[in-house]
This record gives structure tokens, C-alpha cells and sequence, in this order.
């Protein structure tokens, strides 16, 4: 029995690598310090009715914001252990197996979950409040979407203490992940994790196309929406179709795997290549997915930071859209070097080059806004200036890629390594982090501290030029990506050591950061307006933190930039004040059966991951229930009644 | 597609009767190919020509029964993102099969 027991559970929990023995120690000790916190000031009722039940669309967007963050730091850490070990010729550091599994993590949870919920926090923490909506279409889906997210996430990173990490790399192509050559639940781990998250974002994705057509506050019409909105529509719209080719791709890779069939095997009439071809189709509208959202928040700060109204609306809306439908037109620029006809190879390459078009009017569009307005360097606009250089070389790197015989020379080379880290920093992480210090007051009613956050933005920026420059040339130089360890005789080391130096530069900005939202907690400049930037669409009409219905009256929007309209309105004393008539608001209800569910998911992903079946069935059997259970809840709303709005918009400083 | 338009305020999410219609024969387009493929009972081409034409109908049953696509208001969303849907499953499936196509050789 004993014996028994000591064999399981060697093979269950990693063990032999003292990283990971570390890992364990300060894992089970953050749960025992939680779990003593909870219990010692009685927080767990607390955290039932707030959080884990909550459908209010804020707090969803503040619990994405925290678990993308958590993301990027162990993103972050993998990222810099790589670094560590390519510092110098042949180091000892990581073995070649571990190395496999941290770039192959760091890739997935960078992209699928850092990037993709940071994504969903914002579009949580501002659709609904910039067109003048009391929540999302569907409340409740939302709430499952997030459980989705975060137990899929969780269920990723489980890997690195049981059973063992993914590695064949952030797509895990075939025929390296298939059993032959990973055998062991790495794989499976990595299938199930995206595959539960997934579920989740083709959710977000609907949810939000709906809350945009449909919820919009009467009197906006599509024509005068603020451009993030219409960003989040377009990132929307590509989600509903890109999502489900990942989902059947990935669940054909896992019946190879769990029962034998062939579909992307060598033999047996199975073709490897299918998969990259079926899975690219999802990829390469996914990196536009996640960038064109940056770009609806940099026509947000750079209008209200130019003080001028954005250049060129319409030329905006059509760019952004137009990269909904094209995107969907070059995904073959990621295997130009398998050998397919030459008329195939044109046609992506040209498709590919035809797509930079919308991204350069908008590059203008933006230079327009800031030319000839009245400036303010203020956070937000700081890293949508370091964004404009940063993407533009970015997106130079990429036509040249696109050029499909020089693509044959940097192919999975460094050069592509620098590249598309330099649009997802820079466009991607830099949006973000934009729309973060612009929007974070709107949600905690204070300013991120000025000065700390300076000294972030400076070590983010010159590292990243310190750590991806000198990529760019060793990758001419010959340097393969994926590679763990080189000799002195290939002239590597000086650019590789250069290369490290700059990513730790990119750390400190991050602790940086870190310890300005810690300080600014407490001593950050409180928001007592709910306009702390003179801005100008509806979200910054209502106070900060907004109130938990966000509008206590409803809008009526009379054209492009409303709230700017009617400040101007109220300088010229042209405005009239319409006499406020306050109504109870309906609200839906919170509910535990999303967390609930997703539990159960977590169980069917668990289960399929060591081939427990009874496990995934009582898992299955789970959903079934919470969705049955789900049907036949009808008291899923209530109403507030006014004395409760008029009491908590006067506590706000608002009177009705 | 319009004139089967049901006006008024009530809006009608298909019958019992519709619902098991839908459910039969999405069942019944499954298995057809299934069945097909496990007992190797036409050539390759033809096979895959017959699980083309199934999954077209499964596609179009899916729609009427399950998606209620005849349905919604103006404006007609519900046609317009069929509309980007169609393009793209084009896309998807004959991009796959041009790309794939150097197998051949
Ligand atoms: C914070 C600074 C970052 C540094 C220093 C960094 C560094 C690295 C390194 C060293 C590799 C492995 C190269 C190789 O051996 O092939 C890598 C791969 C990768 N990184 Fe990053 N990275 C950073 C941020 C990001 C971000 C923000 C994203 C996405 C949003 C990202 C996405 C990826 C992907 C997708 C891969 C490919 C993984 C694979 O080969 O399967 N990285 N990164
Ligand atoms: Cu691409």
C-alpha cells in the first residue's frame, strides 16, 4: 500500500529540479497564508458574495486585471530564466528538457493567458460604461466566462508542480506533440487548459458583440461610438469565428493522442501539416485579435490627451473592421517554408503585405490627433508615444517577413523572435498597459503615482530596445530560436549577454510597476470628479469608482464624444439642464453556478489530462447539472429602489 | 428568407415538434457517414464527396431548426454575420484543401 502510494506520487508531482521543490514550498505556503487571512478576519462569506458570485461586469474586469497580472510575472520569470541561460556560451543552468518546457510556457501563458484576459479586463472594466449601459448583454455569461478563463488557467499552470509542463513549444505542433514524443500529461495539460479557457472567450466574444449592437445608451448611433468600442466589436467579431477552428483543432489533436486516431499522426493517413495549416487559421487572426483592442485604446488617449477630437473617425472604423475580415487572409505567412505551390505563397504574401495598409492610415490618424493639439505627457499618453516608433519597426519587420524567399533565410530564426516580440510588446503590452493607467482611476477612484510609474515606463522602454535589438542581428547571424545553449565559436555571446541585460531592465520596470500600485493605494491622487483627464466620451460622466449600476439615469447621447459635448455645452451656457428623473433599476442577480460549473470543467480537463475517465465524467455529469439547474432559475433579477440610488449617488457627491 | 417572417411581438422559438425534427435528422447526418467511412463502402472520392454533401445539410438543418435564422428583427444581424460565417468557412475549407494540395506530388 505504502509502496504503492510513494510510486504514484512520483510520477504524479514533478520532482528531481530544486526550482520546482521551491515552487511547491511557496506555493503551499501562499495557500495556508490565505486561507489564515480568510479565516482569521472571516472573509470567506465575504469573498462567496462579492467576488466569486459577482456578475457586475467591473468586478469580472478587476479579477481578469489581477490574473493577467499574476500572468505576466510568471510569464515574466520564465522569460528571464531563458535569458539567464543564454547569457553566455554554454551555461549549466537549465537542462535542455526544462528549457524546452519554459519557452513553451512562457509563450502560451504570455498569449492565451496574459495577453487574452488582460484584453477581457478592459473590455469588462469599459464597454459597458463608455456606452452608457447598466452591465453586459449577458451578466451571467460573463461571470462563466472568467471561471472558464481562470480554471483553465489554473489547470495550465498545475503542470509545473504535477505531472510535468507542456513541452513542444506555444502551438504544440505534431508530430513532436503527439505520444511517440510526449508521451506523460505535459501535452494534455496544455490541450486542456486552452481548451477550457477557450470555452470562455467565444463567450466574452459574443457577449460583447451583443452588448455593443444591442445596449447601446438611445441616441448612439454605430456612427458616433467611441473607437475602443468599435475596436472591442471588431476583436469580437474575430473572436466568434477564429475560437472554434482552435477548439476542433485542438480536440483532434487530443483524439490522436487519447484514442488513437490519425488525424495529424506521420502514418496511418494522417498529416502534421494539417495542423499547422487548421491551427494558424485561428493564430494569426488571434495576435490581430489581441492588438486591435491596443488600438482602439490609443484613439481614446490620444484624443483626449491632444485635446482634439480624433483625426479621420470614419477611416478609423473602416481600418478597424477591415482587419476583422482580412485577417482571416494570411495565415499561410506562418509556413511559407513548408513547400506548397508558388501561386499559395503569393497570394499570403501579398495578402499579408495588403494588411499593414489599414494599421499605417491609423498610424497617421493618430500622428493627425497629436498635431498641432494642446499635448499633456501624462501616463497614458507616454506609452502611446513609445508605442508609435516601437510598432512602426515592428511592422517593418513583418512586410519584410511577408517577403516570402527572404522568409526562407529568417524563418524561426531570432529575427522572427525580435519581430513579433516587438509588436506584442509594443503594441500589445504598451496598449494595455495605456488603457490601464487611463481607465484605473475610473474603476478605484485614484491615479496611479506619476513618478514611480515614470521610472517604470523609462526601464520597460529602454530595456525592451536593449533586449530585442541585438535579436534582430542574431538572427542574421544564424541564431535559431528554441535553442538552449550555443558555443564560443559561433560570435554570439556579446549581442546574446546584451540581450539578457535588457530583459532584466524590462524586470525592474515591471517591480516597478508593481510597487507603484502598492504606493499609490495608499497615497495615489484621489479621483473626486470622475474626470480626471478632461476626457470625452460617457464613462468619465458618471463618478469614480462608478457605482455598481454605473448610470443612475440613463444617457441620451446626441452625437460623437457626448461628454465633451456637454461640457462645451455647459462652458458656453448653451446647456440645458434636463430635470433628472431617477427610476428603480433593474439589475440581474449574482449567482454561484458559474463558478460552480467551472469547477466541474476543471474536473473533465483534470480527468482527460491523466486518462481518469470516471473523473471527466463526474466532471461532465456536473455541467450537465449546473446547466439544468441554470434553466429552471427564474429569479435571476431584481429591482433598486430609488431611496438606494438617490442615498448612493448622494454619498458619491451627486444630487438628484 | 423574409417572407416567412412571423410579425407581431411574440416571438417564436420553434415547437417541441420542430425541435425533435431537427434532432432526428442532425443524428440521422451524423451517422450516415459514419457508417459509410466504418465499413468501407465507396471508393475515397466518393466517400468524401457523400461527407461533404452530409455536412452541408447538417450545416443547414443546424441553421433552420437549432439557430432559428428566419427569426430576429431588424436590424438583420443575424444575416449578415451568416453572411462573414459563410465566407469564412469557404475560406477555411477550400484554403485547406489548395494549400494542402502539394500532397499530391
Ligand atoms: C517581458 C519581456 C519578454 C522577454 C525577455 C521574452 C523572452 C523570450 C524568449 C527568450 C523566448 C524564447 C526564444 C527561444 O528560445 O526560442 C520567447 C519566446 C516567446 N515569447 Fe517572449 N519574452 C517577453 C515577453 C513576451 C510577451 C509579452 C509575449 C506575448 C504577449 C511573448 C510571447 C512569446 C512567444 C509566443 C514565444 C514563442 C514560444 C515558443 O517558441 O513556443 N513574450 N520570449
Ligand atoms: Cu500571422
Amino acid at each position: 500500500m505504502w509502496e504503492n502510494i510513494k510510486e504514484f506520487a512520483s510520477t504524479f508531482f514533478v520532482t528531481g529540479d530544486p526550482l520546482i521543490y521551491g515552487a511547491d514550498v511557496s506555493i503551499a505556503l501562499t495557500m495556508v497564508a490565505i486561507v489564515f487571512v480568510l479565516t482569521k478576519y472571516k472573509k470567506w462569506g465575504w469573498l462567496w458574495r462579492e467576488w466569486l458570485t459577482t456578475v457586475d461586469h467591473k468586478r469580472i474586469g478587476i479579477m481578469y486585471l489581477i490574473a493577467s497580472l499574476l500572468m505576466l510575472f510568471r510569464g515574466g520569470v520564465d522569460a528571464l530564466l531563458m535569458r539567464v541561460q543564454l547569457a553566455f556560451p554554454n551555461v549549466e543552468f537549465l537542462h535542455s528538457d526544462h528549457y524546452n518546457a519554459i519557452f513553451t510556457t512562457h509563450g502560451t501563458i504570455m498569449i492565451l493567458f496574459m495577453a487574452m484576459p488582460m484584453m477581457f479586463g478592459l473590455f469588462n472594466m469599459v464597454v459597458p460604461l463608455q456606452l452608457g449601459a447598466r452591465d453586459v448583454a449577458y451578466p451571467f455569461l460573463n461571470a462563466v466566462s472568467f471561471w472558464l478563463f481562470m480554471l483553465g488557467a489554473m489547470l495550465f499552470n498545475l503542470s509545473f508542480v504535477i505531472g510535468g509542463s507542456p513541452d513542444a513549444g506555444w502551438l504544440s505542433y505534431p508530430p513532436l506533440s503527439q505520444n511517440d514524443f510526449s508521451p506523460g500529461p505535459g501535452q494534455n495539460f496544455w490541450i486542456w487548459g486552452i481548451q477550457i479557457s477557450g470555452i470562455g472567450s467565444l463567450a466574452t466574444g459574443i457577449n460583447f458583440i451583443v452588448t455593443i449592437l444591442k445596449m447601446r445608451a438611445p441616441g448612439m448611433k454605430l456612427s458616433n461610438m467611441p473607437l475602443f468600442s468599435w475596436s472591442v466589436l471588431s476583436s469580437s467579431i474575430m473572436i466568434i469565428f477564429a475560437f472554434p477552428i482552435l477548439t476542433v483543432t485542438i480536440a483532434l489533436l487530443f483524439l490522436d493522442r487519447f484514442a488513437g486516431a490519425h488525424f495529424f499522426t506521420m502514418g496511418g493517413g494522417g498529416n502534421p501539416m494539417m495542423y499547422l495549416n487548421l491551427i494558424w487559421m485561428w493564430g494569426h487572426p488571434e495576435v490581430y485579435i489581441v492588438v486591435v483592442p491596443a488600438f482602439g485604446i490609443f484613439s481614446e488617449v490620444v484624443a483626449t490627451f491632444s485635446k482634439k477630437t480624433i483625426f479621420g473617425y470614419k477611416s478609423m472604423v473602416w481600418a478597424l473592421m477591415s482587419i476583422a475580415v482580412a485577417s482571416f487572409f494570411t495565415w499561410a505567412h506562418h509556413f511559407f517554408t513548408m513547400g506548397t505551390s508558388a501561386s499559395v505563397i503569393i497570394f499570403f504574401a501579398i495578402s499579408t503585405m495588403v494588411i499593414a495598409i489599414p494599421t499605417g492610415v491609423k498610424i497617421f490618424n493618430w500622428l493627425f490627433t497629436m498635431f498641432r493639439g494642446r499635448i499633456s505627457f501624462k501616463q497614458p499618453m507616454l506609452w502611446t508615444i513609445a508605442f508609435i516608433p516601437c510598432f512602426v519597426v515592428g511592422g517593418a519587420t513583418g512586410v519584410m517577413l511577408a517577403v516570402a524567399p527572404a522568409d526562407y533565410q529568417y524563418h524561426n530564426s531570432y529575427f522572427l523572435i525580435a519581430h513579433f516580440h516587438q509588436v506584442l510588446i509594443g503594441g500589445v503590452v504598451f496598449g494595455y498597459l495605456a488603457g490601464i493607467y487611463y481607465w484605473w482611476p475610473k474603476l478605484f477612484g485614484f491615479k496611479l503615482d506619476e513618478k514611480l510609474g515614470r521610472w517604470g515606463f523609462w526601464f520597460w522602454n529602454i530595456g525592451f530596445y536593449v533586449c530585442f535589438m541585438p535579436q534582430y542581428a542574431l538572427g542574421f547571424m544564424g541564431m535559431t530560436r528554441r535553442y538552449y545553449t550555443y558555443g564560443w565559436d559561433r560570435g554570439w555571446a556579446d549581442l546574446n549577454l546584451i540581450s539578457t541585460v535588457g530583459a532584466f531592465l524590462m524586470g525592474i520596470g515591471f517591480i516597478f510597476q508593481v510597487w507603484q500600485i502598492a504606493y499609490s493605494i495608499k497615497h495615489g491622487e484621489r479621483d473626486t470628479t470622475g474626470d480626471p483627464w478632461n476626457a470625452r466620451t460617457l464613462e468619465w460622466s458618471i463618478p469614480s469608482p462608478a457605482p455598481f449600476y454605473n448610470f443612475a439615469v440613463v444617457p441620451t447621447v446626441k452625437g460623437a464624444d457626448d461628454w465633451w459635448l456637454t461640457k462645451q455645452a455647459k462652458e458656453n451656457g448653451t446647456y440645458k439642464e434636463e430635470p433628472a428623473h431617477l427610476e428603480p433599476i433593474h439589475m440581474p442577480k449574482n449567482s454561484g453556478i458559474p463558478f460552480i460549473m467551472s469547477l466541474f470543467f476543471f474536473l473533465i480537463g483534470f480527468g482527460f489530462t491523466f486518462h481518469w475517465v470516471w473523473m471527466a465524467v463526474i466532471g461532465f455529469i456536473g455541467v450537465a447539472l449546473c446547466m439544468w439547474a441554470r434553466s429552471f432559475q427564474y429569479d435571476t433579477d431584481y429591482y433598486v429602489p430609488v431611496e438606494e440610488v438617490r442615498s448612493t449617488e448622494a454619498s458619491l457627491g451627486r444630487v438628484y | 428568407m423574409s417572407q416567412h417572417e412571423n410579425h407581431g411581438d411574440h416571438h417564436n422559438h420553434g415547437s417541441l415538434k420542430s425541435y425533435v425534427i431537427g434532432f432526428i435528422l442532425s443524428i440521422v447526418l451524423t451517422i450516415i457517414p459514419l457508417v459509410m467511412v466504418m465499413n468501407n463502402m465507396l471508393d475515397k472520392t466518393t466517400t468524401v464527396i457523400w461527407i461533404l454533401v452530409m455536412a452541408v445539410l447538417q450545416f443547414i438543418v443546424q441553421l433552420f431548426f437549432f439557430m432559428h435564422v428566419r427569426e430576429g428583427e431588424k436590424p438583420r444581424y443575424n444575416v449578415q454575420t451568416l453572411v462573414l460565417g459563410l465566407v469564412i468557412v469557404f475560406t477555411i475549407i477550400a484554403g485547406s484543401i489548395w494549400i494542402m494540395m502539394f500532397n499530391k506530388y
